[in-house]
């Protein structure tokens, strides 16, 4: 019998939960609650080694000794820690020999938002790994990438088949204590992806994760660690779809990459969780930490569109530590009815002759609130170093509000720093101007709103690129006001 | 045998508690250029702006026909499919959206509007290479973003260059002579006279007789407080030139 998502759900939703682990279903999920003993559990569960167990429980020391942090433009509703459960997993970890053995119901999401994966096998160039509430299901074009060296699996499989290299980088980035919901993270993680490309190896295909929150009341904790070793390559992208759910999901993820000397990372996120209905009632809560470190000569590229989530709080961050490493951040962040997103990046010079550049489009419509924080940081050795920020925000509606947070800490003056931002009202001029020419107001809006977003979008791979406009046009669909 | 194309009746039209088009009645025949002149504030550009469906004003009496159909209801993207062009006096800046971009999607909606399939890109770039040269566009400002730091003078020859390709059959040229010099102004009078056919008619929106040099007008309206108060040909424009608009303001009154 196939297995799939409807079937788990409905078995979860009929079964009364008994204190403890129910095994005679197809899916395993903790009690509600966070304990050092629930934590015990999930590490047990996973078969982790012990240094990973401590890992977990320090950083679950510190993490109750935290406090939720209330400096983002944001306003909801705390979540209730304790009323989450933090591990759920199918328990049949099967192995798919093809994409056609993949949940239907999963391939029919895909194929509202126009990913279609018998396409994506046809093509060949990406391999991709589905988290589906937190394990992997399906893993492919794994071989092909072994030949390499490469290694591209779930986090779990990285702990059991490669725990030295886990236990050497994982955090060493973001380490547990950074903040909050990277110590939430740290201590309760599920799954996540695992990535490392050998020295002087260039990833010949796009490597690509498609995240999923499926199960109602599961938060989601993933940990993405992302090695790319001396000279290598390697572009990474990530996409999100959640299905509708009345109930907050917490999401709070992190992820950390390592460029290390010459290696160059791109890394692209597609994120379309849950926002809400129009009340704004519902959608997913998205807090993650994101954060990379440059070698020397080395490059960082973080590239994202987000459209979905009820409240985002992410900062794609870029450590500069190496002589002459590159930084760069590229977003357009699109919020209507009830979004609220703070959202931003951090780049942090460290070494000398490093360069960042940051452009970002925010989008807000119906009575959202958009609001950018970055901070560009020259540290006192960094001669000569460089950034160039453009922030630009754009308005739909007269209800709805964009912010632009910009934080500038220089203390090297060999330094140069630029920052641009401008703001700007969907023009009814412009609208009207399509429509002269024929081009009715849904497609104007499309149109325009792309072209704002144009210098972001090109820095996506193609199959990408032609994703996230329709998300742009999904998301934004009657919201001129 | 004159065909008509546009029959615009006591036309009534308001913004806010404004009254600014006042019983303005108006015939057109396909293959007739006609100019529309008057003093500021006479309702001009408003005359086009409705015409083109901007909903900004509010129809309040009267019809528009196009072609035997009223058109006083429908939307301005439908009005374009049918056939009608309007080229801005202030043609508005798209950034990041290619001139070429816009045009494909403005000439494959209207296909669609009208059951055929979308053109073909050699075809299309082929119409593209042939009708910019008509007006002497540039051919980087193509790909460049919509009229996104143009030259006036670009801008304007760039309105002309979408009305070629999308070859409608009511042309409404809005004070395209303002911020023009002269060269430019014979280049892009040169286009319009280049499209004109037996198929077609061009209204003219314009303060100053100069442009009627170039693109002659079969009529010369008055435009005054909402209303035509005087028609005539075009000596009436040399009329006008020389002794202002007072006289017939004077004569409307009496």
């Amino acid at each position: 019998m196939s297995y799939t998502e409807k079937e788990l759900k409905k078995e979860l939703d009929n079964k009364s939960y008994e204190f403890g682990f129910v095994t005679d279903i197809e899916s395993e999920k903790a009690p509600k609650g966070l304990n050092e003993d629930i934590i015990r559990l999930i590490s047990s569960k996973k078969n982790e080694p012990h240094w990973l167990l401590d890992y977990r429980l320090k950083a679950f020391k510190v993490w109750k000794t935290m406090k939720e942090p209330k400096w983002a433009h944001v306003e909801y509703e705390k979540p209730r820690f304790q009323d989450i459960s933090y591990y759920s997993a199918p328990k049949k970890k099967k192995e798919l020999k093809s994409l056609d053995e993949v949940d239907p119901e999963l391939l029919k999401t895909m194929d509202k938002l126009g990913i279609s994966i018998e396409e994506q096998k046809k093509l060949s160039g990406v391999a991709v790994d589905f988290v589906m509430d937190s394990v992997s299901v399906a893993t492919s074009f794994k071989e092909k990438l072994a030949e390499l060296g490469i290694i591209f699996c779930s986090f779990s499989e990285a702990v059991q088949n490669h725990p030295d290299l886990v236990r050497k980088y994982m955090g060493t980035v973001v380490p547990y204590t950074d903040n909050y919901y990277a110590a939430l993270n740290s201590a309760v993680f599920s799954d996540g992806s695992f990535c490392y490309i050998p020295k002087g190896i260039k990833c010949p295909m796009e490597l690509s994760t498609y995240f999923r929150i499926n199960e109602s009341g599961t938060g989601q904790f993933e940990r993405t660690l992302l090695i790319a070793d001396h000279s290598s390559y390697v572009s990474y992208l990530e996409g999100c779809t959640a299905p509708q759910r009345d109930e907050n999901q917490l999401h709070a993820a992190v992820v950390e990459l390592i460029s290390l000397d010459n290696a160059e990372i791109k890394y692209s996120t597609v994120q379309n969780w849950y926002p809400g209905d129009e009340k704004g009632v519902g959608g997913v809560y998205n807090f993650v930490t994101k954060r990379g470190i440059c070698g020397y000569r080395s490059k960082i590229s973080w590239t994202q569109v987000e459209t979905g989530s009820a409240v985002t709080w992410k900062y794609p961050s870029c450590i500069l530590k190496g002589d002459y490493s590159v930084g760069e951040f590229y977003s357009v962040a699109v919020t209507n009815n009830f979004q609220q997103a703070d959202t931003g990046t951090k780049m942090i010079h460290v070494g000398n002759n490093t360069k960042s550049t940051i452009i970002s489009k925010g989008i807000s419509a119906g009575k959202s609130q958009n609001s950018y924080r970055g901070l560009v940081k020259i540290g006192k050795g960094a001669q000569n170093s460089r950034n160039f920020s453009q922030c630009d925000s754009l308005l739909m509606t007269d209800q709805c509000g964009a912010h632009t947070f910009p934080y500038i800490e220089c203390e090297n003056p060999s330094a140069t720093v630029e920052h641009e931002a401008t703001t700007s009202k969907i023009g009814e001029d412009q609208l009207f101007y399509c429509m002269q020419r024929g081009i009715s107001e849904e497609k104007a809006i499309s149109l325009i709103v792309n072209g704002y977003a144009k210098e972001v979008l090109n820095k996506l791979p193609m199959e990408f690129a032609v994703e996230a406009q329709k998300l742009l046009e999904i998301s934004l669909e009657g919201s001129v006001g | 045998m004159k065909e008509l194309l546009v029959e615009i009746k006591d036309l009534e039209c308001k913004i806010g508690d404004q009254k600014i088009l006042n019983g303005l009645n108006l015939q057109v025949n396909k293959g007739e250029v006609h100019a529309i002149m008057g003093p500021n504030g006479s309702g001009k550009s408003t005359l086009s702006s409705v015409l083109a469906g901007n909903d900004h004003y509010e129809v309040t009496n009267g019809s528009i026909n196009f072609l035997g159909e009223d058109i006083t209801e429908i939307s301005p993207e439908e009005r374009s499919w049918k056939g009608l062009f309007l080229a801005f006096q202030y043609p508005v800046e798209i950034p990041g959206v290619s001139n070429i971009n816009f045009l494909r999607t403005a000439l494959n909606e209207k296909n669609k509007f009208h059951g055929k399939s979308p053109i073909p890109a050699k075809h299309f770039l082929k119409m593209v290479a042939d009708k910019s040269a008509l007006v002497g566009l540039d051919n980087k400002l193509k790909n460049r973003s919509v009229n996104e730091g143009f030259s006036g003078g670009e801008k304007k020859r760039n309105e002309i260059f979408q009305m070629a390709m999308l070859n409608p059959k009511l042309s409404i040229l809005d004070e395209t002579d303002s911020g023009l010099d002269i060269d430019a102004l014979k280049i892009v009078a040169s286009g319009v006279n280049k499209l004109k056919s037996s198929e077609n008619a061009t209204i003219v929106i314009t303060h100053y007789q100069r442009l009627l040099d170039y693109i002659v007008p079969d009529f010369v309206h008055v435009l005054h407080e909402g209303r035509i108060i005087k028609t005539g040909d075009k000596n009436l424009a040399l009329e006008l030139e020389k002794k202002g608009y007072d006289w017939l303001k004077i004569d409307s009154l009496n």
